[in-house]
């Protein structure tokens, strides 16, 4: 297995060239690294709990927090969420994986060394299809190398701010599951960074290992940047550490390739270095060059033992892998008839698929359209205005379906649809999987499709509208439009549209 | 009841069944041969005779009530290497001197379920880094048979408690030769598992693939009987091993039962000539070479082996073991327990002069070979270099049990050292020269007394056995007691009465 560092310079693979993003005339190469929390319910080494914002030191059991004489046991449940990366970025899998010690001393790190995989690690060589700058008229597909992917530790936390005058260590998170993910050196911009970068995010909830939130740092990017002239030798790369929200991502490399750019036309040259984005400021500072850099002193762990997996276990999780985004968002098109704008958004989570599939499910395949757009529009929109998730969604597919049923057997105009579809939303029918037939009856909402009521209505209109009747008459063909409001006022907004136009039109022409 | 620390544990344990004394008499025993005579011999760094008591009476009620476990009331002592919660466990080191454990290691928490009294906490070595004992923060430990002697390290408390009487059992650690050095030194019988055997959990780490815990006493079947609730799968440590749970009390039992004048006919003893090499005391040599007679006498047959050049293993060892240890000793920071420096000027400082405050010279030693070892442009050339040679050692042991069932060798080239003798360090290493092979091939071993020099200090038979057949290496050592009385012989303190 290829245990090359992805900051190998050349490890570059083939590549298309593509001119229209060099930057002044400089090609920009990039690699990531990716530090993804993994959603097992107790730490990678002991049994303490993962859980998020709790009070400092009250989730580390004594083996995260190093006391003299504890051990590292292996979490089984790392190991299979590492596999189903592997598997989902069709890579090698390191059947014979070992742990390493990489020795370091920071106060978060309570033993002195961190727990990593250096020589053997689970997940090999393997690649991610992405689409760089989706839904522009400039987006184009790319295969994106990965070199490794490795479980670790997380450390824990030093804090600045608690202890006026000293610095305290909350070791919470120490021991949470970590897979490094190392790209190759195959990003050529800030924006093919990004579509990197999302489609892991997305893989690696899509396959339910991670909950890979940002802004809780279960989701960490590093990103060596470095620049050439086209064919030439790679540049010195530096590397800009723990960004932590995709527009500062994006911003930060552009800064970075921005500040290397002015150091060699200026004659200088880019030092090895690890950078911050300042965000507040908008630029990248040095943190520290490579000459403080560690000497980590990376050893075998004598503590744990080699972990040997099974061809079966691979064989039964690869059978129970769900549907990729991408085979999920071809089969959509294809046999949904879904167009690639409406596929794309349907599986922006596995969350979204699964509840928009289980629409489907309940009515006919040929509505798939129609239910896209209730999806899609209404529900994800009004999810979107409360900050909601969609497994957080007040109306179940079931609700959503039975409303879409009452539209397809004309029960529902489109306006009364949305009256229902509110209600629904604020849960006017609870949970019963018939809650729209029960806000149809309650609330009257119900179209009215008898010829003979709404003709009765239309006459009605016609006797009390006379002048509105003259001007269309008289060629005012707008008029018309106001006499079927009135119509439809006057049956409160339930009579059939098509029925009122034609019976209207047939008393007046 | 001045001769109750002369018995055997199996004597204890059935005085204690049969009411000639109590959980608590024997218990009280102890305590007052420790406080009149440990000043001597310096071997507890803490004593728990307070909880000792209280837990001897509650024993001896369960007794009355029909508990039945043999070890029930029997007192004991631990290597101050394990963690024993809410006492003091400091590993020798200063870096430890205010560590009160919250956790028990996993075997105190088997030794307490077997019904055993601990008595305190025993000195050693800092952090089991030493083969003299005179390493420790808490002072030199000094040899029963002679105070002007070294005990032998690392376990050298507990070796010189159970060789002076202080208690009739008590668990060491070994990661070179750690239990079976001093027990020679000492006149005891000490056996190291296989690695895997006993749990690691709670054992402070000196060099993790090597440390392996046991048991030491004065006579094979002593060790017998403290080992037993050691062993077994521990699943808080991933070394540790499943593996057939043997009854070694009943095998010792069993093979002296079925034993006929020649208890040994069968049994192919390997000798190497390695170990018997330059270096190798007289008198030493000498009285191994009579037990080894001794052994053929009873039927054993004497086989020549060749096992990996004890310099060759004894430079793998020390390059391998300081880089574990250089590792593992890092979480010893100043930050969450142990010493913490004075004012520490920004961390680095913090770092740095925990560090040099806390640990002793000899620990300081191996943590920075170790890291040297370890070191970017000098790791293939040191450590993996050093991990090819160990796998190499394995083989040649392998290659020996093809013709024999155990292999015999002197424990360690000389008798007790004098105290304060100022060896350097490459010559104090050498101590281990017989003994650290067994480390580095996970193999178990144990020391048996064979005899004193003409200046009474005892001299020690090295058993190395298969892995896993610690029942095999105690019936051997068990059976030879049975005809000889090396292990009967009392040290100066544990003549003593007070």
């Amino acid at each position: 297995m290829n245990t090359a560092p992805t900051t190998d310079n050349n490890a570059v693979r083939k590549h298309d060239v593509r001119p229209e993003l060099f930057v002044d005339g400089y090609e920009v190469v990039i690699g990531i690294e990716i530090h993804c929390q993994l959603n097992t319910e107790s730490k990678i080494f002991s049994s303490a709990p993962t859980d998020f914002g709790h009070e400092p030191n009250t989730q580390a059991s004594i083996v995260d927090l190093g006391l003299p004489g504890v051990l590292p046991v292996l979490n089984a449940g790392v190991v299979d969420r590492a596999l189903k990366f592997g598997i989902g970025v069709n890579a090698e899998l390191g059947l014979f994986n070992t742990f390493d010690r990489k020795n370091y001393f920071y106060p978060d790190l309570p033993k002195g060394y961190q727990i990593t995989q250096m020589a053997n690690p689970i997940v090999g060589e393997g690649y991610i299809d992405v689409v760089v700058n989706e839904g522009e008229k400039n987006e184009y597909p790319k295969r994106m190398g990965i070199t490794r992917a490795h479980l670790e530790e997380d450390a824990g936390k030093s804090v600045h701010d608690a202890v006026d005058g000293m610095t305290g260590v909350d070791l919470n998170r120490a021991g949470t599951p970590l897979i490094e993910i190392v790209s190759e050196p195959d990003m050529r911009s800030a924006h093919e960074a990004l579509a990197y970068i999302k489609a892991i995010h997305q893989l690696v909830t899509w396959l339910g290992i991670s909950d890979a939130i940002m802004a809780e740092g279960s989701f960490r990017c590093d990103c060596n940047v470095s620049i050439r002239k086209p064919g030439a030798e790679l540049g010195t790369r530096t590397e800009l550490k723990n960004l932590n929200s995709f527009r500062f991502i994006e911003r930060a490399i552009n800064r970075e390739i921005e500040r290397q750019i002015d150091i060699l036309e200026d004659g200088g040259k880019v030092v090895q270095a690890t950078m911050l984005y300042d965000p507040e400021r908008d630029e990248t500072r040095v943190m520290r060059t490579k000459e403080d850099a560690n000497d980590y002193r990376y050893f075998p762990d004598p503590d744990l033992l080699p972990v040997r997996i099974e061809q079966l276990t691979v064989d039964s999780i690869r059978a129970a892998m769900p549907e990729l985004p991408v085979a999920r968002r071809a089969r959509f098109e294809e046999a949904l008839g879904l167009s690639e704008y409406d596929a794309r958004i349907l599986t922006g989570s596995r969350q979204i698929a699964d509840y928009f599939e289980d629409v489907v499910a309940e009515i006919d395949q040929q509505d798939a359209k129609m239910a896209a757009n209730w999806v899609m529009g209404d529900l994800l929109g009004a999810l979107n205005k409360d900050d909601k998730d969609i497994i957080d969604s007040p109306i179940s597919a079931k609700q959503l379906a039975g409303m879409l049923a009452r539209i397809k057997d004309d029960t529902l105009s489109g306006k009364l649809a949305k009256k229902v579809f509110g209600a629904l939303y604020e849960r006017a029918g609870g949970d019963a999987d018939d809650a729209a037939d029960k806000i149809i009856e309650e609330k009257g909402l119900k179209q009215e499709t008898d010829t003979g009521a709404i003709k009765a209505i239309v006459e009605e209109v016609i006797a009390k509208n006379t002048a509105m009747v003259e001007e269309y008459r008289g060629g005012k063909e707008k008029a018309f439009n106001g006499l079927v409001g009135q119509v439809m006022k006057a049956s409160r907004g339930s009579a059939n549209p098509q029925q009122v136009n034609q019976i209207l039109k047939e008393l007046l022409d | 009841m001045s001769e109750l620390h002369l018995l055997s544990t199996q004597q204890l344990i059935t005085g204690l069944q049969d009411k000639q004394f109590s959980s608590l008499e024997l218990t009280d025993h102890y305590i007052k041969r420790i406080n009149a005579l440990d000043s001597k011999i310096n071997s507890f760094i803490t004593h728990t005779s307070e909880t000792a008591r209280t837990q001897a009476k509650a024993a001896d009620e369960m007794r009355v009530q029909g508990d039945k476990r043999p070890l029930l009331g029997v007192p004991m002592a631990h290597k101050d290497i394990f963690c024993t919660q809410g006492v003091l466990t400091t590993c020798g080191s200063k870096m430890l001197h205010n560590f009160i454990s919250p956790y028990d290691a996993t075997i105190v928490t088997n030794i307490d379920k077997a019904g055993m009294i601990s008595l305190g906490k025993l000195n050693m070595d800092e952090f089991a880094m030493g083969s003299d004992n005179e390493s420790s923060y808490y002072g030199a430990v000094h040899n029963p048979w002679n105070i002007g002697h070294v005990p032998g390290g690392s376990s050298g408390g507990s070796a010189a408690a159970v060789a002076a009487g202080f208690v009739p059992v008590a668990t060491g650690s070994d990661t070179g030769g750690s239990i079976r050095q001093p027990a020679s030194f000492c006149g005891l019988t000490g056996i190291k598992p296989t690695y895997g055997r006993v749990s690691r959990f709670g054992m402070i780490a000196y060099a993790s693939s090597l440390d392996q815990a046991g048991s030491m006493g004065r006579s094979a079947m002593d060790c017998a009987y403290l080992l037993q609730p050691m062993i077994g799968h521990d699943p808080r440590d991933a070394t540790s091993i499943k593996y057939d749970m043997p009854d070694y009390v009943q095998d010792l039992n069993d093979a002296a039962a079925s034993a006929g004048d020649k208890p040994f006919a069968g049994l192919r003893i390997g000798v190497a000539k390695e170990y018997f090499s330059k270096g190798l005391d007289t008198e030493v040599e000498q009285a191994a070479r009579a037990a080894l007679k001794k052994y053929e006498e009873l039927g054993a047959t004497i086989v020549e082996v060749t096992i990996t050049d004890p310099e060759i293993t004894l430079a793998t060892y020390y390059m391998l073991a300081p880089a574990e240890a250089s590792s593992n000793l890092s979480r010893f920071d100043g930050v969450r327990f142990g010493y913490r420096c004075e004012n520490p000027k920004d961390l680095i400082d913090l770092y740095t002069r925990s560090r040099s405050e806390g640990f002793g010279p000899e620990v300081q030693r191996r943590i920075l070979s170790g890291t040297y070892a370890l070191s970017a442009g000098y790791f293939d050339a040191y450590y993996i270099k050093a991990q090819k040679v160990r796998r190499l050692i394995v083989k040649d042991f392998e290659d020996a049990f093809a013709n024999c069932d155990v292999i015999a060798s002197p424990t360690a080239p000389t008798a007790a050292y004098k105290l304060g003798e100022d060896l350097d360090p490459a010559t104090m290493y050498l101590g281990d020269v017989y003994t650290i092979g067994v480390n580095l091939a996970g193999l178990p071993a144990l020391s048996q007394p064979v005899g004193l020099t003409s200046a009474g200090l005892p001299i020690g038979l090295q058993l190395i056995g298969q892995y896993w057949q610690e029942s095999k290496l105690l019936s051997t050592a068990h059976l030879f007691q049975q005809h000889t009385d090396h292990h009967l012989q009392h040290s100066t303190i544990a003549k003593e009465t007070v």
